[in-house]
């Protein structure tokens, strides 16, 4: 494992991407139109058009802002070109990118027009888009790669064979000392104290108690009627045979292996800061927010099993698709990357089915593009506290 | 040999089918995945892939056990062999 290499690119802070992408980044929904238009104008670059970023405040503004400039400052991101309405907030942003070191420019709608703004923000996109091309990628080691993971229509095949397949990837490289995440606040009900056995210090478990008990109090209580029966589990989990919360918590720990213990608790969307290991976000577990929020935190590669077929992809993370259930493989293969269904049928082991994926995510970290990419999935969905003012 | 239905812990007292088109009559041959052990039972529904078999008979109120943990409540008797899923269990969480 300590061998384990990937050519991917170094940033100015130290940090190493996979991909290479110049993204045109809206502030707020009323940008979305222009910077659409400057990605069209500039092949090669990426609009990230998302719904909110109007009258947010509190903890929901920051959280809107700390999603926006992390996502700016992802390793797989080159350079940055911002777009907003009026050039306060539009500057938040922008400052926050460039302490990344990476290069960075905002525009602001207001007193411009659509016209000139696009065509400012396209002069800029086209400077930067010949310049990431130019990039070459470098050699880079197992441990500077950081790792995200969220499971996805679930069912009793997760937890049976994609997710410890996971795991047992986890476990490995935890011991050569990348940074991993996992989240899902809501989906670990019914494993929640098992999950907190696995805090690295009593500190950690304590503190994952207190956020998992947060979301309870503040999320699902307020709002449940009768019962969640119909979200969680979904009707797609329900459908593949899972029945509880609990049953799919206990599935979704699958995730993180046997030995790995989270060394921290991050907010959503918040960057790890206390080195390598696993970290536990307080997440929604619907698909795109929560890979959003771990793209945002820095995550440069995602390992998302899924057992009905969830097709998520996110726009400048690769999130690569495994799963166990032999159907899903059949019915809709152009979605898979891994294939771990061996495992039911008893022809394949944890530790075989780890390492394919290993295996898997070097070469997508090569270059490789993922299912998810190559079928032009870039779900982009911020996460919103409450409602605007 | 076909394996039929897997269990993950011995503590388990559901299995979860890993085979398409499991009948009513069929006898069905189960890996214990922790002992490696081999246990054979007949199904008395037809259990769809992923979905879960009673590997014994269970009471109104008695636990679903899995993973070696508590999963849910059952509430409807589930004879040994037959279709446990959400006609017969539900979640003690909400």
């Amino acid at each position: 494992m300590d061998n384990l290499t990937f050519m991917g690119y170094r940033r100015e802070n130290g940090r190493v991407g996979i991909r290479n992408h110049v993204i045109i980044l809206p502030l707020d929904d009323l940008s979305n139109a222009a910077c659409e238009a400057v990605a069209h104008n500039i092949k090669g670059a990426l609009a990230l058009p998302h719904h909110y970023g109007r009258l947010q405040f509190g903890a929901d503004l920051d959280l809107h802002f700390r999603t926006l400039i992390g996502t700016g400052c992802n390793p797989n991101v080159h350079s940055v070109v911002v777009i907003g309405i009026e050039p306060s907030w539009t500057g938040k942003i922008v400052d926050g990118i460039a302490k990344s070191g990476k290069q960075v420019q905002g525009f602001s709608i207001e007193r411009n027009g659509d016209h000139k703004t696009i065509e400012a923000a396209s002069r800029v996109a086209k400077q930067y888009v010949q310049e990431a091309a130019e990039q070459q990628r470098e050699k880079c080691s197992l441990s500077e790669l950081w790792i995200a993971t969220k499971c996805g229509e679930s069912d009793t095949t997760s937890g049976l064979g994609s997710n410890p397949t996971v795991g047992n990837l986890i476990d490995k490289v935890d011991s050569v000392g990348s940074t991993t995440c996992f989240g899902e606040t809501s989906e670990l009900t019914g494993a929640e104290e098992v999950c907190a056995t696995r805090g690295a210090t009593p500190e950690v478990s304590r503190k994952f108690l207190a956020t998992w008990q947060a979301y309870m109090d503040e999320v699902i209580e307020p709002h449940k009627d009768s019962d969640l029966s119909e979200s969680q589990p979904t009707k797609g989990n329900i459908a593949g045979g899972l029945t509880t919360i609990e049953e799919k918590a206990f599935g979704n720990l699958q995730k993180i292996g046997h030995n790995t213990k989270f060394v921290g608790v991050l907010e959503p969307a918040e960057e790890p800061k206390d080195g390598a290991g696993l970290y536990f976000m307080d997440t929604s577990s619907a698909a795109a927010e929560c890979c959003t929020l771990q793209a945002a935190a820095g995550f440069a590669v995602h390992l998302f099993p899924t057992g009905q077929g969830n097709v998520i992809g996110n726009p400048i993370m690769p999130v690569i698709k495994l799963t166990a259930n032999p159907q899903t493989v059949r019915t809709m293969s152009e979605h898979v990357d891994v294939d771990v269904s061996g495992i039911l049928r008893r022809e394949m082991n944890f530790d075989q089915a780890g390492d394919s994926l290993i295996d898997c995510m070097l070469r997508t970290c090569n270059g490789r593009l993922t299912s998810a990419e190559a079928l032009g999935h870039r779900e982009f969905v911020m996460t919103k506290l409450y409602r605007s003012a | 040999m076909t394996t039929h239905f897997l269990v993950h812990e011995g503590k388990d007292n559901v299995g979860v089918v890993v085979v398409e088109d499991v009948q009513a009559g069929q006898t069905l041959s189960g890996w214990m995945m922790d002992t490696n052990e081999t246990i054979t039972i007949e199904a008395k529904d037809p259990i769809p892939l992923g979905h879960k078999i009673a590997l014994q008979d269970l009471s109104k109120g008695d636990t679903i056990i899995k993973y070696g943990h508590d999963i849910g409540a059952v509430v409807a008797p589930i004879g040994k062999g037959h279709h446990a899923h959400v006609q017969n269990v539900k979640t003690k969480r909400w």
